[in-house]
């Protein structure tokens, strides 16, 4: 076992020696860099829920978008009047100074993460009720709905989009900007990603993958299937909010249906990634993702203007083909490494009669 | 007068819904999939309309040519991916229809623009209560084409080989297979006709209401709706949630604004689902 740990040490410094460093080896990529970051959290956040606890959601787009929103709204809200600003170019009559538009973003990123929380354990028992395919569509439709009633209200630039406040220009240095948006994901990325693994090691994953092969079972059990759920779909929201409210900063513009509740960009990329590197597997997500972005950047600009129908294509081609993603390909291929115990009689003889 | 323009809108457009959602229904309880792509298959059929209106042909005809095309789009659709999902989980089914819904919007967009575009009846409109209901009768005319469908689509499932093979598919496809009938060829066909009835509902909307590249979602969503609350294979109910639907969508516009439009429906989703959910688990059971 001491083995194991210290490979498992080397792997995860090494890892973390590579992200703190990665802005400065690929200065130029810093933006892709973060939302690289984000993009492994969605999926990561979206595996606990559609890999875990078997409810393939579409709705977790609702606290990403609505993450964006709080963050910017109360990194203006603090400091000026909200209606004002989004009303037309309140950015250029209202500056934010340095400190202002740090303890806006901490006080934004702050409550973009509890409130998503609190709204998802507010809704969670109505609509984790539903089972299965219903779930996905009320979900879908959530997500929707949110978009299309944000994209109404006047206070948070209804149509016309919402500019967030523009990084302090009182600080000189010019890489300093991508520099913050990236560390601060990268923050969150590490975060996101112990909060999931201490969930892997933990009774509360068997608790979902109970719920996840048979609800009615893990009840019948004496396994309070709604509480748990609630609390999954909780922590999911919780690290949604939190993506949401850097992506905001950095994109520096909201629109409601294309950038926020974008569920058909983000919405189905985090479903996507968590598919394509394998449901219901720790580094699944992480390395889906980032095969995803690195597949997507290259391509985007080779297919310009296709990519949308190259992005269909992908999703049918994943999803009918590819169900089980690459690591269950991997698991299938070596399931040793898994820690899957099999055994060799079994094996011969199964050789033997192909 | 606005409530009785309103009822009569919502009535007219109900009718419309019940189309799509019977074509929804059809495939549902045949072949176990929700199709997401199931308004922009309606999309793609006003445009269909729209094409023959640019040639100069009059785009009524739409109602018949659209859905001649659209079931042979079903049809190559069925034998490119949906045979795959057919017998999967029905998440499978969801995501990969999905993929196909943005295909579909975006090469739509690509051949026929981003314009908001709408073919051009020259029906005229009818004039009630002292002229203070105006009724296109276009609206008219597209309820009256939908029912006509709707009533000789039962009678072919009720009379015809193929209507009769696709029913006993959906009673229970491995018996149907066993005394003969090609499930294979029954689940094309299926998706055909749900195909050309999205063929006939879009040409109708050509004419009517009007057509962008990625308003197919929304027709997705009315139908789902329309088919849970009516239950498959259930025509009037289907026909009276349609109407229902279209009424709930007429004055949710007229009270809430007509930015809020898509937004109510989507809404109202949840809020069916949810209330269903609350109904059933009184008794401890949930929605299957």
């Amino acid at each position: 076992m001491g083995n194991i740990k210290q490979k498992d040490l080397i792997l995860y410094s090494g890892l973390i020696i590579l992200g703190l460093a990665a802005p400065y080896l690929f200065s130029a990529f810093k933006v892709q860099l973060t939302y690289l970051c984000v993009l492994i959290v969605l999926a990561m956040t979206w595996n606990l829920q559609g890999g875990e606890m078997g409810y393939n959601t579409f709705g977790n787009i609702l606290f990403y978008g609505l993450g964006m929103y709080l963050t910017a709204s109360v990194q203006v809200g603090m400091f000026f009047p909200l209606a004002e600003w989004t009303e037309s170019g309140g950015e250029k009559t209202f500056v934010h100074t340095t400190a202002q538009y740090f303890q806006g973003i901490g006080v934004g990123l702050l409550v973009s993460a509890i409130v998503p929380a609190v709204i998802a354990g507010a809704i969670g028992y109505a609509i984790l009720g539903l089972r299965g395919h219903y779930f996905a569509i009320c979900t879908l439709g959530l997500g929707i709905a949110a978009g299309e009633i944000a994209g109404g209200i006047e206070i948070i630039g209804a149509g016309q989009g919402f500019t967030t406040p523009p990084f302090p220009a009182e600080i000189v240095d010019t890489e300093a900007r991508g520099k913050f948006f990236y560390f601060l994901s990268f923050a969150l990325l590490v975060g996101t990603f112990i909060f999931v693994k201490y969930i892997y090691g933990s009774r509360f994953r068997l608790i979902l993958n109970a719920i996840r092969d048979n609800e009615d079972k893990a009840e019948a059990m004496g396994i309070q299937t709604m509480k748990y759920k609630i609390v999954g779909w909780m922590c999911s929201a919780f690290f949604c909010g939190l993506a949401g409210g850097i992506m905001g900063g950095l994109i520096g513009y909201i629109d409601s249906t294309d950038v926020a509740f974008d569920g058909r960009e983000m919405g189905v990329f985090m479903v996507l990634m968590a598919i394509l590197g394998g449901k219901g597997t720790l580094w699944g997500p992480v390395i889906g993702a980032t095969l995803f972005h690195f597949f997507k950047e290259g391509l985007w600009t080779l297919i310009l203007g296709w990519q949308y129908v190259a992005l269909g294509v992908l999703i049918v081609v994943i999803v009918v083909y590819f169900p089980e993603g690459l690591m269950g390909w991997l698991r299938e291929k070596y399931p040793e490494r898994f820690g899957e115990v099999i055994d060799e009689k079994d094996r011969k003889a199964q050789v033997e009669l192909k | 007068m606005l409530m009785v323009q309103a009822s009569l809108d919502g009535i007219l457009l109900g009718i419309l819904f019940a189309l799509i959602a019977y074509g929804m229904a059809l495939q549902w309880g045949v072949m176990n999939i929700i199709n997401i792509a199931q308004g922009d298959l309606v999309i793609l059929g006003g445009y269909i309309a729209y094409t023959i209106y640019l040639w100069g042909i009059h785009p009524a005809w739409g109602v018949i040519i659209s859905p001649i095309i659209m079931f042979f789009v079903g049809w190559g659709l069925y034998k490119l991916v949906i045979n795959k999902v057919v017998d999967r989980d029905l998440f499978i089914s969801i995501l990969a229809t999905f993929g196909i819904a943005i295909v579909f919007q975006q090469l739509m967009n690509f051949i026929f623009g981003a314009d908001v575009v709408v073919a051009q009846s020259e029906y005229g409109t009818t004039m009630l209560f002292d002229n203070s209901v105006t009724l296109p009768n276009s609206k008219i005319f597209s309820a009256f084409i939908s029912v006509l469908y709707a009533v000789a689509l039962v009678i072919y499932m009720k009379k015809s080989r193929l209507g009769r093979a696709i029913r006993a598919t959906a009673q229970n496809a491995r018996a149907a297979k066993i005394l003969g009938v090609d499930t294979e060829k029954v689940y094309a066909a299926t998706f055909g006709i749900n195909a050309a009835l999205c063929g006939i509902a879009g040409a109708l909307i050509s004419i009517t209401l009007t057509l962008h590249p990625y308003v197919g979602l929304p027709y997705t969503v009315r139908s789902f709706m329309i088919v849970i609350v009516a239950g498959l294979g259930n025509l009037p109910a289907v026909a009276v949630s349609g109407m229902g639907l279209g009424l709930f969508e007429e004055f949710a516009d007229y009270i809430l604004g007509t930015e809020f439009r898509i937004g109510a429906v989507f809404m109202l989703l949840v809020l069916i689902l949810v209330y269903r959910r609350f109904k059933l688990s009184k008794k401890r059971e949930y929605l299957k």
